[in-house]
């Protein structure tokens, strides 16, 4: 067990196993992520059928932007609960028994729990996902299959770096803060469509505070192909995605902060 | 009568308290659906702006709509009783039966309770604040008020009914939050909280007319802006009457059939 990679594979294998004992929970829990981001997708669809496009944003277009925010939150979804825990862990004084261990605090609690019911949201992503890339003409080069691989990947590796802020929040307020979903929640719900059609100040907010666009929108439109109503050049949208890791980086220094100013509530 | 009717207001107001105790989470609650609220705001004024067509609904109405979808959101019902989910997992369900009250109306008021408590607390200052700088319009007239106010009443109970069956369930699931994972989202597409009801096609409207969920949201929000007039309130709060009916009978019938062969947990 010395090697992390090792012991988080034991992790995510405790908790598959756990899962598995209450097999129809699972079901009916991974059926109802599908159902209530399905819901979502059918009402893009109704929208688009009323009003025909999206200032000059297809239904293909936006469907792929709506499946890579929900592929990439997803994966960040199926890792990241135990971050939510980080405020009862506190305040029962159980967060010290991690401490103890030998292992880094971030492994353990992404190890606490593999949601598997999350596939549902998965799924439903990656179908609306694939539907788009069949229906759209994408310019098909190894720099554009990489982009899309890499917007992803770092599209996840951002979403964790919010959930990990909300835990490190919990450290100074004992309490997990729902006040942060709004970020998380709404910005998902705000990357269906593209960053573009909305007013100046929530563009600037999910640029250049919380990079969310920079994972969600600027390479996006790169892989669609076209010209950026932002006025971005090409090169920046493909830098984009690397603001998403930085910020995953930054999240895990400011979690070490946080770590050195924990005290334990005892207890 | 006092002390027939005591034991169902007795629980009702106790409740009532209990959930006003959770301030935290009202406030959080609280910004995350005026984050959300905005978010749809801007998408809608986006899609508007793609067309000229003439649309079933003006934005100024979709907009109030949408507020009010915001403020009344803790009325959907999103999720079983979580005390009586506690209860069935635990067992002291089994003292629920040996009240000498009557079960069904009992876990109504309950739920009741349930939804009506953290619904009042959100709801009164997000509307103030969307009505002032959000856009949110008045009530179209005072009539339309009065519709409005009854209509919402209606809902009440719609979604009170529909609650404690989706709480009856869980005594057959026992694990989890049993059917309601599935059913909740598609009573959230169908009130009309994704998108307004009159946006959808209209052969659409036709199913959505004949089934219950549309009194939850959709047909009291639309009687408040004036969208359904004042003198078609009657069919709006006849149909809800007809579904709480029937919903009511469904539960206590549910109910019955639970009780006859429960199986108790733990010891």
């Amino acid at each position: 067990m010395a090697n992390p990679l090792a012991l988080y594979s034991h992790y995510v294998s405790i908790s598959l196993r756990s899962q598995m004992q209450y097999r129809v929970s699972f079901l009916l829990g991974t059926l109802g992520q599908l159902f209530s981001t399905g819901v979502e997708f059918i009402g893009i669809l109704a929208l688009f059928d009323r009003f025909g496009s999206l200032n000059q944003w297809t239904l293909a277009e936006v469907a792929f932007f709506y499946g890579i925010v929900n592929v990439a939150f997803a994966v960040t979804d199926m890792l990241s609960r135990g971050f939510d825990h980080v405020g009862q862990l506190v305040r029962s004084g159980e967060f010290d028994r991690m401490l103890l261990r030998p292992r880094s605090t971030v492994l353990q609690l992404i190890g606490q729990e593999f949601t598997l019911r999350r596939l549902g949201r998965f799924g439903q992503g990656a179908g609306v996902l694939l539907w788009a890339t069949l229906y759209l003409d994408i310019a098909w080069s190894p720099s554009v299959a990489a982009l899309i691989v890499i917007t992803v990947c770092c599209g996840a590796c951002f979403f964790l770096g919010l959930f990990i802020n909300i835990g490190t929040v919990s450290f100074w307020t004992t309490e997990t803060l729902e006040l942060m979903n709004v970020l998380t929640y709404g910005g998902i719900e705000a990357s269906k469509y593209p960053l573009a059609i909305y007013h100046t100040w929530f563009r600037r907010f999910f640029t250049m505070v919380i990079p969310m666009g920079c994972v969600t929108y600027f390479p996006v439109v790169a892989i669609l192909g076209r010209s950026d109503p932002l006025g971005t050049s090409l090169a920046f949208q493909y830098a984009a995605p690397l603001f998403g890791l930085l910020y995953f980086i930054l999240s895990l220094f400011i979690w070490r902060l946080g770590l050195r100013h924990y005290r334990s509530t005892g207890s | 009568m006092q002390s027939f009717v005591l034991p169902y207001t007795a629980v009702l107001s106790a409740r009532f308290r209990m959930i006003l105790q959770y301030r935290a989470a009202a406030i959080a609650g609280f910004v995350t659906q005026i984050g959300w609220g905005a978010i749809r705001v801007m998408a809608m004024e986006a899609f508007y702006r793609s067309t000229s067509a003439p649309q079933p609904m003006h934005l100024e109405d979709v907009v109030t709509y949408i507020w009010l979808g915001q403020a009344l959101l803790g009325l959907l019902p999103w999720n079983p009783d979580t005390e009586i989910r506690a209860m069935v997992r635990s067992g002291t369900v089994a003292y629920e039966l040996v009240r000498p009250v009557n079960l069904y109306t009992y876990w109504f008021s309950r739920s009741m309770a349930f939804r009506l408590a953290p619904t009042f607390m959100r709801s009164i200052p997000l509307a103030v604040l969307a009505l002032l700088f959000f856009g949110m319009q008045a009530p179209a007239s005072p009539e339309a008020l009065v519709y409005w106010l009854a209509a919402t009443l209606g809902a009440v109970l719609l979604s009170t009914a529909l609650t404690v069956i989706l709480s009856i369930t869980l005594m057959w699931t026992i694990s989890g939050e049993g059917v309601s994972f599935l059913v909740s989202p598609v009573i959230y597409f169908l009130a009309g909280m994704v998108i307004p009801l009159p946006l959808f096609p209209d052969w659409a409207q036709r199913v959505l007319d004949i089934l219950p969920f549309r009194g939850i949201c959709d047909a009291p929000f639309r009687l408040y802006m004036g969208h359904i007039p004042a003198t078609e309130a009657w069919a709006v709060l006849l149909h809800q009457l007809i579904w709480i009916v029937i919903l009511v009978a469904f539960g206590a019938w549910l109910l019955s059939r639970a009780t006859r062969r429960l199986v108790v947990q733990g010891g």
